[in-house]
């Protein structure tokens, strides 16, 4: 069996980052599996500027944004096998996986990073009544076929959801000289960041409804048309609000979900509200050794937060390699709990002897907040108080643990992260 | 030339017809199709159950062929290599007075001849089945129950007429057709005529419309609508065998089922329509589904494991009984109509009853190199390693994963396409490997599913299509896209 210290499933932003980093933790023998045929995962389709401002200073493109990581791993040469399946992780970390070369072939690793990403919530999973012709695609399939394969789905667009691929879709589609005629979300706010709805609907003067849904579809091989209803707060279809759009092409984008069919294969604890793993502060999951980083963990809005957090992953995989691969997982860890309006943070519990000086703990609220707090309890003590102007389900929050303060806290039991009027 | 049969329609029913045909030399048979593959209408769209059969009233020739259907279906599934599964039927009672209707039904299961049939208390239906609802208070049980995949149910059986010579038209829709003064049937299509001694009316829901074109004793068919969703793999084991409602005189009821690649299905409703080709789903039909399904079991999340809803259409003749017989005001034709549920469990009945017919009329005699068997398409996924690395060593390609969700690799898409009545549409290889049919529903897998399609069969990009027709995938070129 090959035998590796580190074995990195997936190689896009995440694990790059994460392949990256523990090599300059000191670790030598790193292996990435990619599924696909070149390393930069979904960043290759996503060939808008904006990404890196906040690591490089500059806006890349996505391809640019992974290039500079992949540069890194090819500098240090660290090992990638392409087109390579990961067909499943075991809890004693045996990572089995298959490719056209080596045929179904298995590795014993010190230490398993996931990062295997997200994919996108079908048509199917939404319950959109009406026929199933073609013409349907939820947004990021549709932008790997203009993007990578050089196709236009279509002409008329009708958008339902208003995560960020779908208004990256929306400039895209436009510029490719389609009409979009509009963006429908289910929600009364917006599922993707600000500077997208500007930069890609605004600019363009595409509608963007809220409160909106498809109710029908219409076309039995190819669509031909789609018709949209405003839904009241029960998020049930308004009567007499229908509005009826021709178009030959819908795009999805409501929802990514973390893809963790491995990781429950592997028996790691999930969080239900992420749909990721669940992590301590190092990122490591409810098994020993197996560690995880990027929209594997939980969805993120910018990938520099992915680069971020999938170096921290490296960092401590490339420590429980040194350290002998001990499962030295113990019940020291401090609860972090998100409470009112906060939906859950990642990670879900604190070592203060493991930590770094700093710990970022990421969380993402679950409605809108205007001119509002979020507060960070330890037990009942309030110790941070960060006023907001606003927050949004679509964008990421985080706070910032010191070592410090948690150990003059010694003794606590829960860290609560909330969002306070005042 | 002028064929000796002609059989409309290459769905369950014209297909078990089609292979039963193919057994006797000397006899030239085609199937025309109006869809761009086998199983494209009604056999594509149902509960893909292979029922016990003490459903149907005692002494009808639907009861005859559903229990017939069903012990050929073991042989069938063995020699055809079709994925089927026995995992038992279970009507529940959730309301003391229904018990009675059990005893009914149990009596008219023996009366049909239906094996084994078992009433059962709420103690040993808890013990069998964990997740019912509280509220049952007892079951009829039917072990001889099944699940099959009706997709390779249909496709199997074409595949095996043709290797032992059916031709198949695909994209040929008939229009007219009318009998000469010498017996021949001519049948006018959009792609030429065929000509033909004998015709086999297998048109599903539009059967009513080809009997009626030569018969003055009309028959109607109502395309009666079943709404149903099919949930993620992680539901599977939610059941272990297919749980009814007590049936009504719409049908079976909503029933929760595994399916025998492992996701579970529930439905179907029942909502009669007139438009043929209405296989839309409505908010009203899946809501009543979702209100029905939790009502024999418990806690059942299908709101969010849903991975798919769809809608098919049953074959609903007025007298609901199965027409399978000359007709004989128009000499030379022949009814295979209103095939409804069970049709699925009865085709193999219906094509050996069909067979038999024809064979005494006709006078036909057994070819002796008849081939009764087919191999599957490999899944790859049930191999060992040792088992895939010796496959891949043959064929690179089956060491490419290109379905992730159901874990389906380029080696079974190359054989999907190019094995007889091979795929030639996205559908059309879902319907034969199950690529795209997991829970991203083809999100990932499609454009290298098109790319393989392209490469292979020398389709453009443009040109290929998800089921057929007008439902083309991509439009143009973009602008700076290459040619």
């Amino acid at each position: 069996m090959l035998k590796y210290d580190i074995v990195i499933i997936g190689g896009g932003p995440a694990g790059l980052a994460a392949a990256v980093s523990a090599r300059k933790s000191g670790t030598e023998k790193i292996l990435i599996l990619e599924r696909d045929h070149e390393l930069g995962g979904i960043l290759n389709q996503c060939i808008h500027n904006g990404f890196g401002l906040h690591t490089f200073k500059e806006e890349l493109t996505g391809p640019e944004y992974a290039y500079r990581f992949m540069q890194q791993v090819f500098d240090e040469k660290i090992e990638y096998k392409l087109n390579t399946m990961v067909m499943d992780i075991s809890a004693e970390r045996v990572v089995t996986a298959m490719n056209r070369e080596d045929g179904m072939f298995q590795i014993e690793a010190g230490a398993v990073i996931l990062a295997m990403g997200c994919r996108e919530r079908p048509r199917g999973a939404l319950n959109i009544p009406g026929y199933r012709p073609a013409g349907i695609f939820s947004a990021g399939t549709a932008q790997r076929l203009v993007n990578i394969e050089g196709y236009m789905p279509g002409r008329e667009v009708v958008i339902l959801g208003s995560g960020d691929i779908g208004l990256i879709m929306a400039r895209r589609m436009t510029l490719e000289g389609a009409k979009v005629k509009v963006v429908a979300e289910l929600m009364p706010y917006s599922g993707g960041l600000k500077r997208n709805i500007v930069q890609c609907l605004d600019d363009f003067g595409i509608p963007l409804k809220l409160s909106h849904t498809v109710v029908d579809i219409e076309g039995k091989e190819h669509l031909s048309a789609v018709t949209i209803a405003e839904v009241g707060s029960d998020g049930k279809p308004i009567a007499g609000t229908e509005e009826r759009y021709t178009c030959d092409t819908l795009l999805l984008s409501c929802g990514l979900i973390p893809e963790n069919e491995l990781s429950r294969g592997t028996g790691v604890k999930m969080n239900p509200v992420t749909s990721g793993p669940v992590v301590n502060e190092s990122l490591e999951t409810s098994i020993p050794g197996v560690f995880a980083c990027g929209n594997v963990l939980h969805v993120h809005d910018l990938v520099d937060f992915v680069s971020q957090e999938a170096a921290l992953a490296g960092e401590n995989a490339s420590a429980f390699v040194k350290n002998g691969c001990k499962d030295i997982s113990d019940e020291k860890g401090i609860e972090i709990k998100a409470v009112e309006g906060a939906r859950y943070t990642v990670p879900s519990t604190v070592n203060t002897e493991r930590m770094g000086e700093l710990l970022t703990v990421r969380f993402r609220v679950g409605a809108v907040f205007q001119d509002s707090y979020v507060s960070v309890y330890f037990d009942d003590e309030r110790v941070m108080h960060i006023k907001k102007k606003i927050m949004a389900p679509g964008e990421m929050e985080q706070v910032i643990l010191k070592k410090s303060a948690l150990q003059e806290y010694a003794g606590i039991k829960t860290i609560t992260v909330k969002i306070e009027k005042d | 030339m002028i064929y000796d049969v002609v059989i409309i329609g290459a769905g369950v029913t014209g297909s078990a017809v089609a292979r039963e045909l193919s057994r006797y030399s000397d006899l030239n048979v085609c199937v025309i199709e109006k869809g761009e593959d086998v199983c494209s209408g009604t056999s594509k769209a149902n509960s893909a159950i292979i029922h016990a059969g003490f459903d149907a009233a005692e002494g009808s020739l639907m009861a005859k062929l559903n229990v017939e259907g069903n012990e050929m279906m073991d042989d069938l599934a063995r020699d055809l290599d079709i994925p089927f599964k026995r995992n038992g039927s279970l009507v529940v009672c959730i309301h003391k007075e229904e018990l009675d209707g059990l005893k009914d039904l149990y009596n008219r299961g023996i009366a049909n001849g239906v094996k084994d049939l078992k009433i059962l208390s709420k103690e040993e239906l808890l013990e069998m089945e964990p997740n019912l609802s509280d509220n049952v208070e007892g079951a009829l049980y039917a072990p001889t129950g099944g699940i099959v995949c009706p997709f390779i149910l249909n496709i199997a059986m074409a595949e095996n007429a043709n290797v032992n010579g059916v031709d198949f038209f695909f994209n040929t829709e008939v229009q007219t057709l009318k009998r000469d003064e010498n017996n021949v049937w001519h049948l006018r299509t959009n792609n030429g005529e065929y000509k033909t001694k004998y015709v086999i009316n297998a048109a599903g829901v539009y059967a009513d419309k080809f009997h009626n074109m030569v018969a003055d004793k009309k028959i109607h068919i109502t395309p009666r609508r079943g709404d149903y969703c099919l949930l993620d793999h992680e539901m599977g084991d939610f059941v272990s065998h297919t749980i009814f409602p007590q049936p009504t005189k719409l049908g079976k009821g909503v029933l929760v089922s595994p399916t025998v690649h492992g996701n579970l299905i529930v439905g179907p409703t029942a909502i009669d329509i007139e438009d043929k080709e209405a296989t839309a789903t409505t908010a009203a039909g899946i809501g009543d589904l979702m209100a029905k399904a939790g009502m024999h079991v418990k806690n059942l999340p299908i709101g969010r494991k849903v991975i798919t809803s769809f809608a098919g259409l049953r074959a609903h003749e007025d007298n609901h009984e199965f027409i399978i017989n000359w007709v004989d005001e128009a000499p030379g034709f022949f009814d295979c109509a209103g095939i409804e549920s069970p049709g699925l469990t009865s085709s193999p009945a219906i094509g050996r009853m069909v067979g038999r017919m024809f064979r005494e009329k006709l006078g036909l005699k057994e070819k002796s190199d008849w081939v009764g068997t087919r191999k599957g398409i490999v899944e790859t996924k049930n191999l060992s390693i040792e088992e895939r690395n010796e496959l891949i060593k043959k064929n690179p390609a089956y060491g490419t994963i290109v379905c992730r969700c159901e874990s389906i690799t380029e080696g079974e898409i190359l054989d999907a396409i190019h094995r007889p009545l091979g795929a030639r549409s996205l559908d059309g290889v879902k319907r034969r490997v199950r690529a795209g049919m997991g829970r991203c529903q083809a999100g990932f897998c499609s454009p290298r599913t098109m790319e393989i399609i392209n490469r292979e069969l020398g389709i453009p990009m443009e040109e290929i299509t998800k089921s057929g027709g007008k439902s083309n995938i991509v439009l143009e070129r973009t602008k700076g896209g290459e040619d």
